[in-house]
């Protein structure tokens, strides 16, 4: 594999703009990025600073105002809606801070819906979002509505359903921002775990905690990248236990 | 003073804050109050216009006529010295010309008076004065009908051959064409100058005045000719068609009674009050009509009233929660709540007063055969009271349970803006598992607000009821005519029968009124869905849904309850059409039923389609991140 193919997301030049004239606001400004294969990234910074804009436009929810954008060696940022909506289906899963489950669909059901909308069979959505909640440690709350679930476990369940269609990609934006330490912990381990099966991870977040497990981490403020650290702190047990999170 | 104060101004800013629902909600009010109005302006009108030219005309307390030759009957003579009688006038022979108007021929009755005044029945000169030789005086339904005026010269003629006529000299412009009842002309007849047009409360006793005409014509126009004359054509047309007697009872309301006790063979009679009711008849239908179309107008605008007011909550959830968040108690919360719907329907009762009132004149014309000019009916206190009491009623009980249920949503949670939690329709989510992903998510959409999925079939069962019933009414009218026309109905419609028209305009016209309102719910429906799904297409589009297949979902959410409702507006059609036609129902055709349901679920379709796109557009980023805001 060359250093071409090793990229998973590619951005040259990205910008997203909000408004026009004097109420013009920069949320992304001329971000250069490259993620590799298998690779952790944690975007920081404090609240505003377009990290949340970032990962929407890596992930194909919303359009860059500028830029070059590179998913799997396709560009994406001319992508009709309806090309976006299959690469959301296909090779992108998303973990949102606020979880968002459907409140009244149980947990199960939850996880199959994205292989259910991608055209799987019921039986074969239904038998995937098992396994994943196996997985996920939730085998046993798979009938639970989202209300009858903790924080930690309602983030869990929403990454069983980034999971669903297998994607290469799972971008995270504040995924333990609504957790406490305990719960933080039981995602942060499950991000090893997906780590170890060499997905791309991308987490964005605010918790210097949080952006010590991973592998790089970008700082961000005011829509630019201001700094980039190489993290060699190894497995996010070791840094959960360093950042005061273990058990 | 304060608090009211307080609520007043909280309301009023937010109906200025939401003015395209504000008008939404005032066209829904508007149109049931117009109606209800127009409804009720017409209970006067039922009996004034009869009971006002009965007292004009000295109108008679029974007509007793028969249908014999030119030999008067001893019979009906005896009648004048029947016990209880007071009073008469007549018998007046009745002879049964055609009445022959630019080259047209419409058979009539022509009843031979005298030049004097009579002292019961003496027919009501709306112009001109009355007969004389020469002179022929016209019921004035049937002057308006042929548009005719006092000096306007007119033949009547026997219904086979022409022959010498009393009148004298040629019919202006007759051609011997066939007339809408009666034969061809085959020579030209008597001519006739219109010196006079009346009013009559008088009416032929029935079968006489439905068959007997010899055109075959159910409902002949009247005319009146002197004695002489009307011998004349009595012997020209082959015999006289018959003799009628007006009688003065000593008490009028013994006039049933006293016509039943004397009709046997060949002789006929009718009491005032039977008159009146047929001449109320038409008005009777009308306002049935009416009523029953203010009611549906009401509950769609219930409807539209509950789900903008529903709608409405959602979206101010955030707002109750500052309001309690400063101090606001849950009563003043509903207050507020309750004072906006209120103040908005209090003006779409004033609003639809006037209207109503405006249009009444409209529909509620008594007809050119009666007296009494078509003026505006008054309104009366009772028939304001009526129409704001509903309107308010409509606005409290679509608001009260959102209201009470949005002052009590805890203070936090209403910060918070936590959307209403939707239902878990277990069996629809398995099921839809199997199926495609517009109607997978169609199905789940539709599953988690049932009230406004029910709220949404009764709107289009209510809409398709009435469009079923205006089939069926215009069918039987239809079959109606081609059999010699509805005129056996209405003594005073008069050939043509344009009251009968004007019962299916008023028809017409509520159904466009309900059908309109009915888009109004549809689009209400789709937007509060989309509102209210905002969050869960998001995600879905989050996880893969392209725009086209959330849009389509919607479009399904909203047909899942139509087709249910469209179904079921057919028995609620033909049982609409029953307690207003009075007529024994038979359904529509099928084609018709089935264009019925087809065009109503492809205008559902169009109509969400719309909304659908728009809240389909949405960036799904700003709603996801607008829920965290």
């Amino acid at each position: 594999m060359n250093e071409r193919e090793n990229v998973i997301v590619s951005a040259r030049g990205l910008r997203k703009e909000y408004g026009s004239g004097e109420s013009l606001v920069r949320a992304v400004d001329e971000v250069e990025l490259e993620v590799g294969r298998g690779e952790t990234l944690a975007v920081m910074g404090p609240s505003g600073c377009g990290k949340s804009t970032l990962l929407h436009l890596l992930g194909g929810l919303d359009r860059p105002t500028a830029g070059e954008l590179w998913l799997n060696g396709r560009r994406i940022d001319g992508l009709s809606e309806r090309e976006l909506a299959q690469l959301r289906r296909h090779e992108v899963g998303f973990v949102f801070q606020a979880y968002h489950l459907m409140d009244e669909l149980t947990a199960r059901e939850n996880v199959e819906l994205p292989a259910l909308l991608a055209g799987r069979t019921p039986r074969g959505s239904r038998r995937r979002a098992e396994e994943l909640l196996e997985q996920v440690g939730l085998a046993d709350r798979a009938e639970h509505l989202p209300s009858g679930l903790s924080g930690g476990q309602r983030q869990r369940v929403a990454i069983a359903r980034a999971l669903a269609n297998e994607p290469q990609l799972v971008l995270a934006d504040e995924p333990t921002g609504n957790l406490d330490s305990a719960a933080t912990l039981e995602v942060l381990r499950l991000f090893e775990t997906l780590h170890a099966t060499g997905l791309t991870l991308l987490v964005v977040t605010h918790d210097e905690r949080i952006a010590a497990t991973a592998d790089r981490l970008i700082s961000m403020r005011d829509g630019a990248f201001v700094d980039e650290t190489r993290l060699t702190g190894g497995t996010i047990g070791t840094l959960a236990d360093l950042a005061g999170l273990g058990s | 003073m304060g608090r009211l104060l307080l609520i007043a101004r909280l309301a009023v800013k937010d109906v200025i804050r939401n003015p395209a629902e504000a008008v939404m909600l005032l066209v829904a009010i508007v149109a049931a109050t117009t109606t209800l109005t127009v409804a009720l302006a017409l209970r006067g009108v039922t009996s004034a216009p009869y009971a006002a030219t009965r007292a004009a005309t000295a109108g008679p307390d029974v007509v007793a006529a028969v249908q014999q030759g030119r030999r008067l009957p001893a019979e009906l003579t005896a009648l004048e010295h029947a016990p209880g009688v007071v009073d008469s006038s007549g018998p007046y022979l009745m002879a049964t010309p055609n009445l022959v108007v630019d080259g047209h021929s419409d058979p009539v009755i022509a009843e031979g008076r005298d030049p004097s005044d009579a002292a019961i029945d003496q027919p009501k000169l709306t112009a001109g004065h009355w007969v004389s030789n020469g002179g022929v005086v016209i019921e004035r339904s049937l002057a308006d009908l042929l548009n005719l005026k006092v000096g306007d010269r007119v033949g009547l003629d026997a219904l086979v051959g022409g022959g010498n006529g009393p009148g004298g000299g040629p019919v202006p412009g007759a051609r011997g064409g066939p007339g809408p009842g009666g034969g061809p002309l085959r020579a030209v007849g008597p001519s006739f100058r219109v010196v006079g047009i009346a009013v009559t409360a008088a009416l032929l006793p029935p079968p006489l005045s439905e068959d007997a005409h010899p055109s075959g014509f159910p409902e002949a126009g009247l005319v009146w000719v002197t004695r002489s004359a009307a011998s004349q054509l009595a012997a020209s047309t082959g015999g006289g068609f018959g003799y009628t007697l007006n009688l003065k009872l000593a008490d009028p309301s013994d006039a049933p009674a006293f016509a039943t006790r004397h009709q046997h063979g060949g002789l006929f009679l009718i009491s005032w009050q039977a008159i009146a009711a047929k001449d109320g008849l038409i008005v009777s239908i009308e306002r049935a009509i009416l009523l029953t179309g203010s009611t549906l107008l009401g509950l769609l605008a219930l409807a539209s009233v509950a789900l903008l007011v529903g709608g409405r909550m959602e979206q101010q959830t955030r707002r109750v929660g500052l309001l309690k968040a400063v101090g606001a108690t849950p009563a003043l919360v509903t207050g507020v709540l309750l004072a906006e719907q209120l103040v908005l329907a209090l003006v779409a009762a004033a609003a639809g007063l006037i209207i109503g009132w405006l249009a009444a004149p409209l529909l509620t014309n008594p007809g050119a055969s009666l007296v009494g000019a078509p003026g505006a009916p008054t309104l009366d206190l009772s028939t304001i009271g009526i129409v704001i009491g509903v309107a308010a009623a409509v606005a409290v009980l679509a608001t009260i349970v959102p209201a009470v249920r949005a002052s009590r949503t805890s203070t936090v949670s209403a910060l918070a803006d936590a959307a209403r939690p939707p239902r878990r329709a277990r069996w629809t989510i398995a099921l839809s598992a199997r199926l495609p992903v517009p109607i997978l998510i169609g199905m789940r959409l539709a599953g988690r607000r049932r009230r406004r999925a029910v709220l949404s079939a009764a709107s289009v069962a209510i809409t398709v009821g009435s469009l079923v019933a205006l089939v069926m009414f215009r069918e039987h009218a239809n079959s109606l005519d081609t059999s010699g026309g509805l005129g056996r109905l209405y003594r005073f419609s008069g050939p043509g029968d344009p009251l009968w028209e004007r019962g299916m305009d008023v028809m017409l016209v509520f159904t466009i009124a309900l059908v309109l309102l009915a888009l109004v719910n549809a689009v209400l429906v789709t937007w509060a869905t989309v509102q209210d799904a905002r969050h869960a297409s998001a995600i879905e589009r989050a996880l893969g849904a392209s725009p086209e297949q959330v849009g389509w979902a919607l479009v399904v959410a909203q047909l899942l309850p139509a087709l249910p409702g469209a179904i079921l507006g057919v028995p609620v059609g033909v049982g609409l059409y029953d307690l207003v036609g009075r007529h024994s129902s038979t359904l529509p055709s099928a084609p018709a039923l089935l264009g019925v349901l087809v065009v109503t679920l492809l205008v559902v379709a169009v109509l969400t389609s719309v909304p659908a796109r728009i809240g389909a557009r949405t960036s799904v980023a700003e709603i996801l991140q607008s829920e965290l805001a």
